[in-house]
């Protein structure tokens, strides 16, 4: 089978981005670049100032009568619903009426002909309430009795009690993770434009479409069909435009409706900090027992979230991290258990893997415990713990890990890292470099792909060929950036063996493929993909029908090939063929559709399989840290990552690069930091400081595992990217904290808590010091 | 002389005159809103994130020079004979993709595409002052650029590659150099400028002495130089700043001179615009001067805005106290000078009354025997704002600590000396032991606070370091690294 020899942009090719030329001359259209309708109003969010108050009454008629101002809107202008849970709880007003719950929450809208006027007009209401003590993070919650937002989870296998009794050695000990803004370059936004009857128009910024629709109509009070939501593309998501779209379409649909006109809302970063979802922080108590070769024998964790005020996805998110809290090893006997605490903070939410790189985290500072209480190289506790040999390939969620190629990734990159020469020689600098110290870690990462929400791995497509041959193409994923547009237009190109110019990428949107999932958890092409090739595979076996009926040949004669058509002896251009095909009144137009095989997960009991197939990858990093102030540096990482058989090697590249260093970024110079009243004090870039160029490693080799293939079979054997490699930033933490270590000569576990900025990192490096 | 009520500079290829522009108006918003130029995103509305950058070619000594500026802390009058020049400009009449374009294509540089144009833009600039440039400068270039998709490597690769697709010799912002220089003489007039509704007005005073008779009209007025303070007061805060008074334009805050003796810096030079001088006179200064904020800003702010604007966590105050700096103020047609840190008062109260402004600072050399350092720490190490910030200088005469300046930011309300930290060195023969005490008397000079960017802790903590660091750095026993390479 002749693959991609002719064709522009098939399978497995290093095609650009399809909107590579439209960005560079900012010819690519976002929410907020759509030309305004006449009479466009604009709405902005009045916000509270305290964290937790009872709320005794909200005075706003100096908002309405500022300059421009047409109206407010508060609870009261809500038709449907004032709720926007995407989890179905109803703990999510769009509007509080009776208590505030965090700082910066939402109170009302204004909405005025203009942003600015709206803007200037929301800093003048008055909100009259009663404060009540707040709780800010996850200890503080249980230390208040705060309930948690959604059932916790408990994983559980083997006999964990007397396992740890009976181990060699046990170590028990606490890490605090802190969370992370997505930092998309692109703003929350939503444009909503009234029609007929009950029709709604919105387009946004959204990862998750169907959900906006759904709670569009939800608030409104009127059914999906009267809901049309669109998105071309996002500038970044990262997951926090996967339900934290709702509270603006919610915002923008209700005013468009009541005033007629088409209204748009688009916070300001601050706002959008402030009053949106992040990554979940962590506390993480863990009680390790191990052997004397350090192989793990039990894990006893404890994973308690700031989940916020509501629940948000923080129930997915946390039992996510409890499934991650293996990584890539084998725990003999594990109780993992979550505690997803409210907190008075903005609801937490969806971010780049979704929870599970808190639990990666507690399973490398398990591990490095071990290799200080034994005086190893961590490398050699990571391996001695890895999955597989007999008996030890089943999760604490009793899910058998059958594709585990964690081993061989990991000798690849140990050894084209050279990362035992280099220990030594950074052990030997270190002996002789009082002020600068170096530290290096090879870090694993296996990471489930589905949804552990099984009913969202299902995809639709729709593709329509055209009498011309022009082929359009739409699906439910949506393009933040990461290519899936493309990657699934290769698939199609592939199936038809046309040129990629030829399909036509349109706009997501409900009007085409309804009750779509959200684009997240990785699986964007693994499940759209698949539902477009279904789609095109209709059209395909309707036309090879019509072409081996209308040439008499048989079926096996007819194949489609480098833009043509290859019947018995005969060879068509593809356009011309086609054309054929309409005179012959074939239908060219095929809704396909794609669900997840195999899956499946019982929540109550700890049991399943929630995941299709897992994806590898390893990093190693090498930092310099100054011990007079912290600062540091990465000096090299090197990567080896799955992607399985790669559909796209230059965009697969490009996601595993990105999310390293955003991965990097979260645990080095991200810090949320909220001051006593609870108001959070890092709200834009000018305080929260996302890695800039000259963060990146100074040397960094990044390789795609070319010998992957995946087993399970996915859209052209590839696997899933978006997150897995979100988790190779861990190696930069662990460096760090090995850098840390030899101020005291590697002899203690150094304990950063993360992020790991210069501060904490000068402040565990006197603490060794001091100790030591 | 009759003044003028219209703002003239040219948009892209057209000339452009508006009347009644508001001060507190911003070049991106009426990119985006007034001009539908949406190629120009807005991504933070502070400077800092670079989505928005645009260049802006002005008249400097008859010489035109484009420079990447954030378009969402630049205000609109400000650009009155400028050339401003979006993305949309780029690719040129034919619609043939840019040379840097061509290469951020050809190497991925794009993944979401929203903070490209802005990348786009600064390399644009990157490349027509230095074609191939090391990545060193790349990342120089792009420090006030964010992007939250690629990781940056590509876009580095891209930027490494962009000579291949084109010289800048054919682009046609140069071959339209010197009919743009012309556009740009005859846009000029000798006339103030006053535009703007009475509630939110802004002046372009035609010279100094003008700008002088102006803040005598107007005493409370707003002065704004490069605006990358006063441009987050209206984005952010929304607070007027009316009447505004615009000096960024004035050739005559703009000299900037070495001489045997000293550095002579106009209120309106540019961290930019000063940096050669700067390099040569202060050698120590170079890393310093890079880790200011990100390129777009560089080439808005000013050293005398820093100065006049009085944060505790300026850049450029505790370097320059150490440097024992003076600053002259001028009210009217009197001028005073004053040693700079007598300049800082308190906490948002400087040396500067009503009408005063900063017409420049004045940096004696070093003396022989004169050992300087600048150091900052930020959790960021580039475009963010010190958590601490030092300037040291420290004579040495055979042996002995004759005097010192030891000026920090970060530690107090204002930029502020330690003066019970010098007093430990004065005198003191050079050594581990007086820096020690040095670092032990720092506790009676500050007592920082905790916010955000570090804790009072980590301050104090690593402010001692820092003497430390400057001892091992200077002496000559030292065979081991004390600070973390740069290049």
């Amino acid at each position: 089978m002749k693959d991609n020899l002719t064709i522009t942009g098939g399978v497995h090719t290093d095609r650009q981005h399809d909107s590579a030329i439209k960005h560079v001359t900012g010819r690519a259209e976002y929410c907020d670049d759509i030309p305004e309708l006449a009479g466009t109003l604009h709405a902005y969010l009045g916000v509270s100032d305290v964290a937790h108050a009872r709320i005794i009454g909200m005075d706003l008629s100096a908002v309405e009568a500022a300059p421009g101002v047409i109206g407010v809107l508060t609870a009261d202008d809500i038709p449907g619903a004032n709720d926007i849970s995407p989890t179905g709880l109803n703990d999510e007003p769009v509007f509080p009426t009776d208590k505030i719950e965090f700082h910066g929450q939402p109170l009302f809208a204004v909405v005025a002909e203009t942003r600015d006027a709206a803007r200037r007009a929301a800093e003048l209401a008055v909100v009259e309430y009663e404060t009540r003590p707040h709780a800010l993070d996850p200890i503080a919650a249980q230390n208040a009795s705060y309930p948690h937002v959604t059932a916790p989870l408990k994983l559980e296998r083997g006999d964990v009690a007397p396992a740890l009794a009976a181990a060699a050695h046990r170590i028990k000990g606490r890490i605090t993770v802190g969370g992370q803004d997505h930092m998309y370059l692109e703003g929350q936004i939503a444009f909503a434009v009234p029609g007929e009857d009950d029709d709604l128009v919105v387009h946004c910024s959204t990862q998750h479409p169907s959900e906006a629709q759904h709670m569009v109509a939800h608030v409104m009070g009127i059914p999906s069909n009267a809901v049309t939501v669109n998105v071309r593309r996002m500038g970044g998501g990262f997951g926090g435009k996967e339900s934290q779209m709702n509270l603006f379409c919610a915002v923008a649909a209700i005013a468009a409706r009541k005033w007629n006109r088409a209204v748009k809302i688009r916070p300001d970063r601050d706002q959008d900090m402030t009053a949106t979802g992040k990554r979940h922080d962590f506390v993480i108590d863990y009680d390790v027992a191990f052997d004397d070769a350090g192989r793990i024998q039990a894990v006893d964790g404890v994973f308690a979230a700031r989940c916020g005020f509501s629940s948000d996805l923080s129930g997915p998110v946390t039992d996510r991290a409890l499934f991650h809290a293996d990584n890539a090893y084998f725990y003999p006997n594990a109780r993992l258990v979550s505690h997803p605490m409210k907190t008075n903070t903005v609801s937490n939410t969806a971010f780049r893997g979704f929870g599970g790189p808190q639990g990666v985290i507690a399973a490398e500072r398990m591990i490095e415990e071990i290799a200080y209480a034994t005086d190893q190289d961590p490398l050699d506790v990571r391996k001695a713990n890895f999955y597989g040999g007999e008996g030890r390939n089943l999760t604490p969620y009793h899910q058998e890990v059958s594709d585990n190629i964690m081993g061989r990734l990991m000798d690849e990159l140990e050894s084209t890292s050279e990362y035992r020469a280099r220990r030594k020689a950074i052990e030997e600098f270190n002996a002789t470099s009082p002020i600068i110290k170096k530290g290096i870690a090879l870090t694993p990462v296996k990471f489930g792909i589905s949804f552990t929400a099984t009913w969202y791995n299902q995809a639709g497509a729709l593709i329509h060929v055209y009498n011309d041959g022009s082929i359009h193409l739409n699906h439910g994923g949506t393009e933040m950036g990461q290519g899936l547009n493309t990657k699934v237009s290769q698939v199609v190109a592939d199936a038809f063996q046309v040129d990629f110019e030829r399909i036509k990428i349109t706009k997501t949107t409900t009007e085409k493929v309804p009750n779509t999932s959200a684009t997240a958890a990785s699986s964007g092409t693994d499940l759209n993909g698949m539902a477009a090739l279904n789609a095109a595979e209709q059209i395909k076996a309707r036309l090879v029908d019509f072409a081996a009926a209308h040439w008499n040949v048989g079926k096996e004669q007819v194949t489609f090939l480098a833009n043509e058509v290859h019947i018995g002896d005969e060879r068509l251009p593809f356009d011309a063929f086609i054309k054929q095909a309409y005179l012959a009144r074939v239908h060219l137009s095929a809704a396909g559709f794609y669900k997840t095989p195999d899956i499946h997960w019982d929540r109550a009991a700890g049991k399943g399989r929630p995941f299709y197939y897992y994806a590898y990858g390893a990093a190693c990093s090498e930092v310099s840290v100054d011990t007079l102030t912290g600062e540091y540096r990465v000096e090299r990482t090197d990567i080896l990552h799955d992607v399985g058989r790669s559909l796209n090697p230059a965009l697969d590249r490009g996601q595993v690069e990105g999310a390293f260093i955003q991965g990097m970024g979260w645990l080095t110079t991200e810090e949320l930091w909220w001051d006593d009243a609870g108001r959070l004090r890092t709200h834009a870039p000018s305080t929260y400081k996302i890695p800039l160029a000259s963060d990146r490693p100074r040397i960094f080799n990044v390789k795609l595992a070319d010998w992957s293939e995946n087993r399970e079979m996915t859209i052209k054997r590839s696997k899933a990217v978006g997150e897995p490699p979100f988790m190779l930033g861990i190696s930069v933490l662990e460096a760090l904290s090995m850098a840390v270590a030899s101020v005291a000569d590697y002899r203690t576990c150094p304990r950063l808590d993360t992020p790991a900025t210069p501060e904490r990192v000068l402040m565990a490096v006197e603490r060794l010091r001091a100790e030591g | 002389m009759q003044h003028r009520d219209e703002i003239r500079f040219i948009l892209n290829g057209r000339d452009v005159a508006l009347k009644d522009v508001g001060a507190s108006q911003t070049l991106l918003d009426f990119l985006r809103l007034d001009r539908r130029l949406t190629g120009t995103k807005e991504g933070c509305a502070e400077g800092d994130c670079g989505a928005c950058t645009v260049l802006v070619g002005r008249l400097h000594d008859g010489t035109l020079e484009y420079e990447p500026i954030n378009a969402c802390i630049r205000f609109l009058a400000s650009l009155d004979g400028c050339h401003v020049v979006t993305v949309e400009y780029l690719s040129g009449p034919d619609g043939a993709l840019h040379p840097v374009q061509h290469a951020m294509v050809a190497h991925h540089g794009s993944q979401c595409g929203f903070c490209t144009p802005g990348f786009v833009m600064s390399l644009y600039a990157l490349w027509m002052e230095i074609p191939q440039p090391t990545e060193r400068q790349i990342e120089t270039a792009v420090q006030g650029n964010l992007c939250r998709c690629t990781g940056y490597e590509p876009i580095i690769k891209a930027a490494l590659a962009v000579n291949q697709y084109g010289s800048p010799a054919a682009d046609h912002l140069n071959t339209e150099r010197s009919a743009v220089t012309a556009r740009l003489r005859a846009l000029r007039d000798t006339r103030r400028v006053v535009t703007g509704p009475a509630d939110n007005r802004a002046i372009l005073p035609a010279d100094v002495d003008d700008l002088a008779a102006v803040l005598t009209e107007h005493p409370g007025a707003t002065i704004i130089a490069g605006a990358t303070d006063v441009g987050l007061w209206v984005t952010k805060f929304l607070r007027p700043i009316s009447p505004a008074v615009f000096v960024g334009h004035l050739d005559g805050l703009k000299s900037i001179t070495l001489t045997d003796d000293a550095l002579e810096i106009g209120a309106g030079v540019t961290y930019s615009e000063s940096q050669d001088m700067l390099s040569t006179a202060f050698p120590h200064l170079v890393n310093y001067w890079d880790r200011i904020a990100g390129w777009q800003v560089r080439n808005m702010g000013t050293i005398g805005g820093n100065v006049a604007n009085g944060s505790p966590i300026g850049d450029t105050p505790p370097v320059l106290i150490a440097l024992n700096a003076e600053v002259t103020l001028r009210r009217g047609d009197a001028t005073r000078t004053l040693p700079l840190q007598d300049f800082f008062i308190d906490y948002g109260k400087q040396d500067r009354e009503a009408g005063d402004f900063v017409l420049g600072l004045r940096v004696p050399r070093p003396r022989p025997g004169q050992l300087d350092a600048a150091y900052k720490i930020s959790k960021r190490r580039d475009e963010d704002i010190s958590s601490v910030a030092v300037g040291i200088s420290v004579e040495v005469a055979d042996g002995i600590i004759t005097d010192c300046r030891i000026a920090f930011g970060g530690m107090a309300a204002t930029p502020k000396r330690g003066a019970q930290a010098e007093a430990a060195l004065r005198g003191q023969p050079w050594g581990a032991a007086a820096f020690e005490a040095a670092a032990a008397a720092l506790s009676q000079d500050f007592s920082p606070l905790t916010d955000w960017r570090a804790s009072k802790e980590y301050r104090m903590t690593s402010a001692r370091n820092l003497l430390r660091r400057f001892f091992l750095e200077h002496d000559a026993a030292t065979t081991h690294p004390v600070q973390l390479a740069t290049a």
